[in-house]
């Protein structure tokens, strides 16, 4: 029978404790205020009424315009997490495997970009995609084309455009996975007489799944929460669900809308978060405390 | 020679860079040495120090960045720093929704006093949301010599005092590039320029105003902008519309951005902005359609701000030395009556320039009429532009 000091183990809450105060000042009371203003009603622009009505929520529930800016999100969401998961494979793979003796050079490479401004960093595809960028210059130079092609502003620049920003923490959350597998495990696998490609898809591969899963996770949530990427690489039809909010609180200056807006796209990535740890296992790691 | 802090000199740098005047490789290579020069010289801490050694009132400004704040700095800023000793923070906004949203979420203008403000609407709602300051006129003379026909709308709306002076006046026109779209096609079409399927792809508008969308839909629609009454045709124009744009741009740096750059040839456009382009050299031509929408900007104060200094430099920024140097940069002509103040020969060529000093020619969006129905219609756009 187990001891009640073996049930009541006070280790993680201690060790815990300090990230819990932070997240409740700084995420759960601050998204408490927002569902309250949820329920306030705006009488004109600027102007709250205090108010416990279901408005706001009604709407978002039975307008189809929301469903559709949700399921723009997600798709693209999914489309950008997929394709940085396969592009960013391989540079972790492959800084994790190089035998280059200044590894931490091309560890400082990636997170080189991150010294400027995001803000920058999504301009600067206007120089390459656009009517005068790179592209349409080195196309002309080899008489591709006579004309500039129109590349810019469309879906795929936002892809592109998310992708830039957010590759390297998809790579490096890969990287760690992979530089903490045993190196000896792949030839071992060999010797037993499997292809290189087989050593990697079923001891490499699978042992490298928590930091894909959450490099996939942390990608697909900041996709779905960004609204300046679309803002500035896309067209009219490139939006998001944070687009919508954007409106609702700076431009409509509805804020119990926006509050609203806000609330869902929380339950939405919250909701996405909890599946997929339950599928991906992550709540595996509290076994640590074990 | 006045020194530039290193966050001016970033701003000005990327406003540049936006406005189409300097390559992609130059800025990175002016920013990486204002980086260096930054570290070297002591970054951070060496501004503090500054700002502890000043003595002077700090005067918040917000505006339209580009070529407007660009000559706001030049010709009326500093002038009246050096003259005074007070110092003027000015910062670029993408609109005064963005201002009022942070005042709300701070609950205090702290930061925040003086606005270059759009049009007698935001004046109305600046007002009507308690923002307004009461200007002490007998500290700023020089408003005698502004127009009676532009202050007349703000007296309309605080009979008993301004929270404001009237700075500048212009149009949203239509721009086009003159080599893929003639003047010809340009005055027949008018307005319906911007509704022209030959231009698909190639075609801009300014997203950050419904009013300004709804104004075209109504012209493209027949309807009068100041009386409409079906909005159902207003927003079919603008979808429309939407169907054959590119990129709805957000700001005056993004909208000759695209212009230069031949992303665009025709959108909506600031006449200053076009102007700005014209200057630079680029084949860009604009028009004022009839029934054009024509706008006045202001100087707004707003309640809580050091009222003295703020009236000081109101006073300085109409003395028809600065008020003309500075419409003479940003383009836009100035408040300042014709009829008292002789212009120069470049205020009277800029776009929407009225000689009489009467404002007669040109239209103006009643705020009575648009903010009543602001509510309803902002929401509506943000659905159509995104195709609703």
């Amino acid at each position: 029978m187990p001891s009640s000091e073996q049930s009541i183990d006070k280790r993680p809450w201690l060790l815990l404790s300090p990230s819990l105060l932070a997240i409740s000042l700084l995420v759960v009371i601050p998204m408490a205020f927002i569902l309250v203003y949820s329920f306030y009603e705006n009488i004109d622009l600027a102007v709250d009424r205090v108010a416990f009505q279901f408005g706001n929520w009604a709407e978002v529930a039975t307008d189809g315009y929301y469903r559709v800016a949700i399921w723009k999100t997600l798709r693209l969401s999914v489309i950008v997490t997929v394709l940085a998961a396969v592009l960013g494979y391989i540079p972790a793979y492959f800084i994790a495997m190089t035998k280059f003796r200044d590894k931490w050079l091309l560890l400082l490479l990636l997170i080189l970009p991150f010294w400027i401004s995001f803000i920058i960093r999504t301009l600067s595809w206007i120089h390459i995609f656009g009517n005068q960028g790179a592209l349409n210059g080195l196309f002309q130079l080899l008489g591709l084309t006579d004309a500039p092609l129109s590349l810019m502003y469309n879906e795929f620049t936002v892809i592109v455009g998310f992708i830039h920003v957010f590759l390297p923490y998809m790579i490096l959350n890969i990287y760690v996975s992979l530089e903490g597998i045993d190196k000896n495990l792949e030839p071992a696998a060999r010797t037993l007489g499997a292809t290189p490609w087989q050593a990697f898809r079923e001891v490499t591969l699978p042992l490298s799944l928590p930091g894909l899963a959450a490099g996939c996770l942390l990608v697909f949530v900041l996709t779905g929460g960004s609204y300046v990427t679309p803002l500035i690489l896309g067209g009219p039809s490139d939006f998001l669900f944070g687009n919508l909010i954007y409106d609702a609180i700076v431009t409509e200056l509805n804020w119990p809308m926006g509050a609203t807006l806000s609330f869902t796209l929380l339950l939405l990535l919250g909701l996405v978060v909890v599946v997929y740890s339950r599928l991906m296992g992550l709540n595996q790691l509290s076994k640590a405390f074990k | 020679m006045k020194k530039i802090d290193s966050t001016k000199r970033y701003e000005m740098l990327k406003e540049r860079m936006g406005n189409g005047d300097m390559d992609r490789r130059s800025f990175f290579g002016l920013l990486g040495a204002a980086g260096m020069y930054a570290g070297v010289s002591g970054g951070i801490m060496t501004a503090m120090a500054q700002q502890a050694r000043a003595a002077g009132t700090e005067l918040y400004f917000e505006g339209w960045g580009g070529v407007v704040s660009e000559a706001l700095r030049k010709h009326a800023f500093n002038p009246y720093e050096e003259a005074t000793g007070n110092k003027v923070v000015d910062a670029t906004f993408g609109g005064e929704s963005e201002v009022l949203t942070k005042i709300k979420a701070a609950g205090s203008t702290n930061g925040h006093n003086i606005l270059h403000s759009s049009g007698v609407s935001w004046y109305k709602r600046w007002v009507d949301a308690g923002y307004g300051s009461e200007l002490n006129l007998a500290n700023i003379p020089n408003v005698e010599n502004v127009m009676e026909a532009i202050i007349a709308p703000f007296k309309a709306i605080t009979p008993n005092s301004l929270s404001a002076i009237p700075y500048d006046y212009g149009t949203t026109g239509i721009a086009y590039n003159t080599k893929y779209v003639s003047e010809e096609k340009a005055k027949e079409l008018g307005a319906n320029l911007l509704l022209d399927k030959e231009l698909k792809g190639k075609i801009g508008a300014w997203g950050g105003d419904w009013a300004n969308r709804a104004w075209y839909g109504a012209l493209q629609s027949d309807q009068n902008p100041n009386n409409i009454q079906d909005w159902d045709a207003v927003w079919d124009k603008a979808r429309e519309n939407r169907d054959l744009v590119l990129k709805y741009w957000s700001s005056g740096a993004e909208l000759m951005d695209l212009l230069a750059k031949e992303e665009i040839y025709v959108t909506e456009a600031w006449s200053g902005r076009v102007a700005a382009l014209q200057a630079q050299g680029h084949p860009i031509a604009y028009m004022d359609p009839p029934n054009g929408l024509a706008w006045m900007e202001s100087m707004f104060v707003l309640k809580g701000s050091p009222m003295a200094e703020a009236e000081e430099l109101l006073n300085f920024m109409l003395d028809p030395a600065t008020a003309i140097a500075v419409a003479e940069g940003q383009k836009y002509p100035t408040s300042l009556d014709p009829n008292k103040v002789e212009m120069t020969d470049t205020i009277k060529a800029l776009p929407a320039y009225d000689p009489t000093g009467k404002l007669d020619t040109l239209v103006f969006r009643d705020p009575v009429v648009w903010n009543e129905v602001e509510k309803e219609q902002s929401k509506q756009w943000n659905r159509v532009s995104k195709g609703g």
